[in-house]
C-alpha cells in the first residue's frame, strides 16, 4: 500500500476540525492573556531599569523550563488552587485541560512580548517624546498617540515570535488533557502510527507558518505605514480564527469521557470502552494521551468519567504502599481504599500488565536463566533499559533488594523502542510489560519472579465519583469484566504496534470486541 | 517699544549636576518683540527657552508669562497656549502633515471641522501646497517643508507667544533665508512675541528686534544690534566680527561685479 492512499490519512483528517479548533482556541486564549499581562508590564517598566531587569530575568527563566515540564507543573498547581477555592469560597473549577494549558502557554509567551515591548518603547527618539510634551500632550496622551504607535512594529515582531512559540508548544498540552494537534503526535508515537505523527507535525507547522506570515504582513504594514497590508493581515488572521473555531463551536462536550494514558494498550482500551458505551446508546468520547500522573486526578475531579488503570500502580502511587499482596487481596483492599474517595473500582478486565524483566529467549536459554534469581549472577556485566518512570518506582528498589541485582548500566527509553533494543542486543535486559505483544514478536522471554518482588498489576476499570450510582454505565461495561485474558491483550497490543491501517486503536478495539464479545 | 513684558525672567538658575546651564539670568521680552538668543552650543540657550513652557523646571528665580508666574499654571495648559518649534522639526513620523499641524487644537478638543479649516489656513499661510502636502507623511517632505510644517504646528492653536529652538539651523542657506523672512513677516502680521534661538549672529541681526548673548549659562549682553555693536565686551565683539566680515566681503565682491 502506498503512503498516499493509506486510509489513516482519512482518519487523521476526520479529527482535524476538533484538534485544530482546540489548538487554535487554547493558543489564542494564551496569547491574549500573555499580551494583556505583558504589554502593561512593558509600559510600566519602560523607564524603570531595576524592575525591568527583574521582569526580563524572570521571563527568561520561565523560557528555560522545558515546555512539557511547564505544562505538567501547572496541573498540580491548579489542582491545589481548585481545592483551596472550593474550601474557601465554595467555587469549583476544573484544573484539567484548557486552564492549565492556557496559563502555562501564556507564561511562555511573555518573554518575546515583554522584551520587544520594552525595546520598542525605549527605542523611540527622545526628541519626539519631548515634542509630544511640547505640543501639550499629557503623559498618557504621549503614550497613546506617539510612543505606542511608534513602538508598534517592534512590538508586533515580538507578538509574532510569541505566537509561533505558543502554537508549537501547544502540541505538548495533550498530556494535561487539552485536546490539540499534539493528540496526533502523542497517539502516533505510542501506537507507531507514523501517518498520525507526520500529520500532526505538518498541521502544527502549517498553522504556525500561516499565523507567522499573516502577522508578518501586519508588521510590515505597520512598519511602512501601509494601511492595506495591515488590513489584509488582520483580515487573514480573523478568517483563520473563524475557519478553525466555527466548526467546533456549537459542539457540546456532554456525555461520558473515557480517559487513557499515553501508551498503545490504553488507546485501544479507551476506544473499546467508548464503543461499548456508544453501543449501549450513551454518548461517549475518548480523551487519550493523558499523563499518568494527570489521569487519576482528572477522574477524581470528574473531568473524565472512566478509565483503565493497573492495581499495582495505584497501590504504590495513590496508597503509597510498599508491601506486596496477592492479586485478589490487593484489588479488594484497593477497592475499599478508593471507595473512600467515592471512586468505584468496577472490576478487573482479566489480564495483568505488570513490569517484568525481559530478555531474548535464546540468550536466556544459553545462560540457563529462567528466573530473576538466575539472572542475578550475570547482572554486573549487563545493561538494563526501562521506561521513564521504572527506575524511580518502589518495585525496582524491591527487585534489586530481593535478588541482589547490580546492573553494570541502566538506561531510560521510550517504551516502544525497548523491545527492539533488547532483541538487537543494544541492551541485555529490559523492564518490559507482561501484556506487550512485542514479547512474542521478537521471541523474548519474561523471567519469573519467584520471590514475588513485583506487585500485581491487574487492569481495573475505574469510575469517577459522579458516576458512582450510574447503573446504565455499569451495565454497559460489565460484559468486559474478566473477559480479556493476557494472551488476547498481547495479541491486541501486537496488532496496535503494527504500522498499517489495521493497527489504529479504533480498528484494534473492534477486533478485540469481536474476539471477546462472542462467547 | 511696548511697556508690558510678555515673558520675564528674574534671577533664574538651573543646574544639571555640576553644570550650571542657566546662571542667575534676568531678562524681559516685551509684547510683540522678536528676541534672538545667541551663543555657542552648551551656553544654556535651549535650557533658557524650555524654562518658559516648563519643559524644564528652574532651581531658583521666577519666570512669568503674560504677568503670571509659570509655577501657578498647569504645565500642560501652558504648553498648549505657547507655540514651540523644535530644532529638527520634531514632527511625528506616523502622522500626516495635516494631523501634525492639527495636533494641539485636537488636544484642546476643537471640533473636527474647525481643525480642518485651521490646518488648511496654516498650509496656505506657510506657503505649502494643500493638494500635494496635506496627506503626506513627514518623511516625504524636504527639510524646508518640514520646518514650515513645524512652524504651522506651533501656530495652530493661535498662541500669542512662540518659542523657536534653532528653527532654521539645519537648512540650506537659500531656504533658510526665505523661511526667516517669511517668519519675520508672520510675526509682525500675527502680533506674536517670539524668542528664537540661533547660533548664527547674521541671522539674529537680520531677523530680531533685540539680541540676547549667552555664555556659560550667563546672560552676557542684551540689546538691539546697534546697541550690541557699541558693546565693549570682547566676546560680543567677537560674535559681531563674523557678520561684519561677511558684509565687507560681500560689498567688495558685489562692487567688483558691478564694475565689470
Amino acid at each position: 500500500m502506498s503512503l498516499f492512499n493509506d486510509p489513516r490519512w482519512g482518519e487523521a483528517l476526520s479529527h482535524l476540525p476538533d484538534y485544530l479548533g482546540n489548538h487554535v482556541r487554547v493558543s489564542l486564549a494564551a496569547l491574549a492573556l500573555g499580551l494583556v499581562v505583558s504589554l502593561p508590564l512593558a509600559i510600566l517598566t519602560r523607564n524603570r531599569p531595576a524592575p525591568r531587569a527583574i521582569l526580563l530575568a524572570l521571563a527568561s527563566i520561565v523560557q528555560t523550563v522545558p515546555g512539557l515540564a511547564l505544562l505538567a507543573l501547572f496541573y498540580p498547581l491548579l489542582l491545589l488552587a481548585a481545592s483551596l477555592a472550593l474550601k474557601w469560597f465554595g467555587v469549583s473549577f476544573s484544573a484539567f485541560g484548557f486552564l492549565p494549558a492556557m496559563l502555562a502557554l501564556a507564561l511562555y509567551s511573555m518573554l518575546p512580548v515583554l522584551r520587544n515591548g520594552i525595546t520598542g518603547l525605549n527605542g523611540i527618539d527622545p526628541a519626539l517624546i519631548e515634542a509630544a510634551k511640547g505640543v501639550g500632550m499629557t503623559p498618557r496622551q504621549s503614550l497613546v498617540m506617539v510612543e505606542l504607535p511608534l513602538a508598534l512594529p517592534v512590538m508586533m515582531a515580538g507578538i509574532r515570535t510569541a505566537s509561533v512559540w505558543v502554537i508549537g508548544t501547544a502540541t505538548l498540552s495533550t498530556p494535561i488533557g487539552q485536546t490539540s494537534l499534539g493528540n496526533y503526535i502523542f497517539a502516533g508515537l505510542q501506537t507507531q502510527n507514523w501517518v498520525f505523527v507526520l500529520f500532526g507535525c505538518v498541521a502544527s507547522a502549517l498553522l504556525a507558518l500561516a499565523v507567522d506570515q499573516l502577522l508578518g504582513l501586519i508588521e510590515g504594514g505597520l512598519r511602512q505605514r501601509g494601511r492595506l497590508r495591515t488590513a489584509l493581515g488582520a483580515a487573514g488572521i480573523a478568517a483563520l480564527v473563524a475557519a478553525t473555531l466555527v466548526p467546533t463551536m456549537g459542539r457540546s462536550s456532554s456525555g461520558y469521557v473515557v480517559g487513557a494514558k499515553t501508551f498503545a494498550e490504553q488507546y485501544v482500551l479507551s476506544a473499546l470502552l467508548r464503543d461499548r458505551l456508544q453501543a449501549a446508546g450513551l454518548s461517549a468520547t475518548a480523551r487519550s494521551g493523558l499523563g499518568s500522573s494527570v489521569v487519576f486526578g482528572a477522574l477524581k475531579a470528574g473531568d473524565i468519567d472512566l478509565y483503565v488503570d493497573y492495581s499495582g500502580t495505584l497501590w504504590a502511587n495513590q496508597l503509597h504502599r510498599t508491601d506486596i499482596k496477592p492479586r485478589a487481596e490487593l484489588v479488594a483492599e484497593l477497592k475499599t481504599a478508593l471507595a473512600k474517595d467515592n471512586i468505584t473500582l468496577l472490576g478487573e478486565l482479566g489480564f495483568e500488565n505488570a513490569y517484568a524483566l525481559v530478555m531474548p529467549k535464546k540468550r536466556a536459554d544459553a545462560l540457563g536463566v529462567h528466573t530473576i534469581a538466575d539472572l542475578a549472577a550475570h547482572t554486573s556485566t549487563m545493561s538494563i533499559a526501562g521506561d521513564y518512570e521504572f527506575f524511580s518506582r518502589p518495585e525496582w528498589a524491591a527487585l534489586q533488594k530481593a535478588y541482589g541485582l547490580q546492573f553494570g548500566a541502566q538506561r531510560q527509553m521510550q517504551p516502544d523502542f525497548m523491545y527492539a533494543a533488547v532483541a538487537s542486543g543494544e541492551v541485555d535486559v529490559i523492564a518490559g510489560y507482561t501484556s506487550d505483544g512485542l514479547i512474542a514478536k521478537y521471541d523474548l522471554v519474561a523471567l519469573d519472579d519467584p520471590k514475588q518482588a513485583i506487585p500485581p498489576y491487574d487492569a481495573i476499570l475505574l469510575l469517577a465519583p459522579k458516576r458512582a450510582g450510574d447503573e446504565r454505565l455499569k451495565a454497559a461495561l460489565s460484559p468486559l469484566l474478566g473477559k480479556i485474558d493476557i494472551s488476547t491483550m498481547r495479541e491486541a497490543n501486537l496488532r496496535a504496534s503494527g504500522n498499517d491501517a489495521n493497527s489504529s486503536p479504533d480498528a484494534v478495539a473492534k477486533w478485540l470486541w469481536e474476539k471477546i464479545g462472542r462467547p | 517699544m511696548p511697556s508690558k513684558p510678555a515673558i520675564s525672567y528674574r534671577n533664574v538658575s538651573k543646574s544639571f549636576g555640576a553644570l550650571r546651564a542657566v546662571d542667575d539670568v534676568s531678562l524681559d521680552i516685551a509684547e510683540g518683540e522678536l528676541l534672538a538668543v545667541v551663543g555657542r552650543s552648551g551656553s544654556g540657550k535651549t535650557t533658557l527657552l524650555r524654562l518658559v513652557n516648563r519643559l524644564i523646571e528652574p532651581d531658583g528665580g521666577t519666570i512669568t508669562v503674560e504677568g503670571r508666574n509659570v509655577q501657578d499654571i498647569d504645565p500642560v495648559a501652558l504648553r498648549r497656549r505657547i507655540g514651540y518649534v523644535f530644532q529638527s522639526g520634531g514632527l511625528f513620523p506616523h502622522l500626516s502633515v495635516a494631523d501634525n499641524i492639527g495636533i494641539t487644537p485636537k488636544l484642546l478638543g476643537a471640533p473636527a471641522a474647525e481643525i480642518v479649516a485651521r490646518v488648511d489656513e496654516l498650509i496656505e499661510l506657510m506657503q505649502l501646497d494643500r493638494a500635494s502636502h496635506r496627506d503626506r507623511l513627514p518623511e516625504a517632505l524636504s527639510g524646508g517643508e518640514r520646518q514650515r510644517v513645524g512652524v504651522a504646528r506651533a501656530l495652530a492653536a493661535k498662541p500669542r507667544i512662540m518659542l523657536m529652538d534653532e528653527p532654521f539651523g539645519a537648512l540650506a542657506p537659500l531656504t533658510r533665508d526665505a523661511l526667516g523672512e517669511d517668519f519675520r513677516e508672520l510675526h509682525r502680521k500675527l502680533g506674536l512675541t517670539t524668542v528664537m534661538i540661533t547660533h548664527d549672529m547674521t541671522e539674529a541681526i537680520l531677523l530680531a528686534d533685540r539680541i540676547a548673548v549667552m555664555r556659560g549659562g550667563r546672560l552676557l549682553a542684551q540689546g538691539t544690534p546697534a546697541e550690541l555693536s557699541a558693546s565693549s565686551d570682547a566676546y560680543v565683539l567677537e560674535l559681531l566680527r563674523t557678520p561684519r566680515r561677511q558684509v565687507e566681503r560681500l560689498n567688495a565682491l558685489l562692487r567688483q561685479g558691478g564694475a565689470a
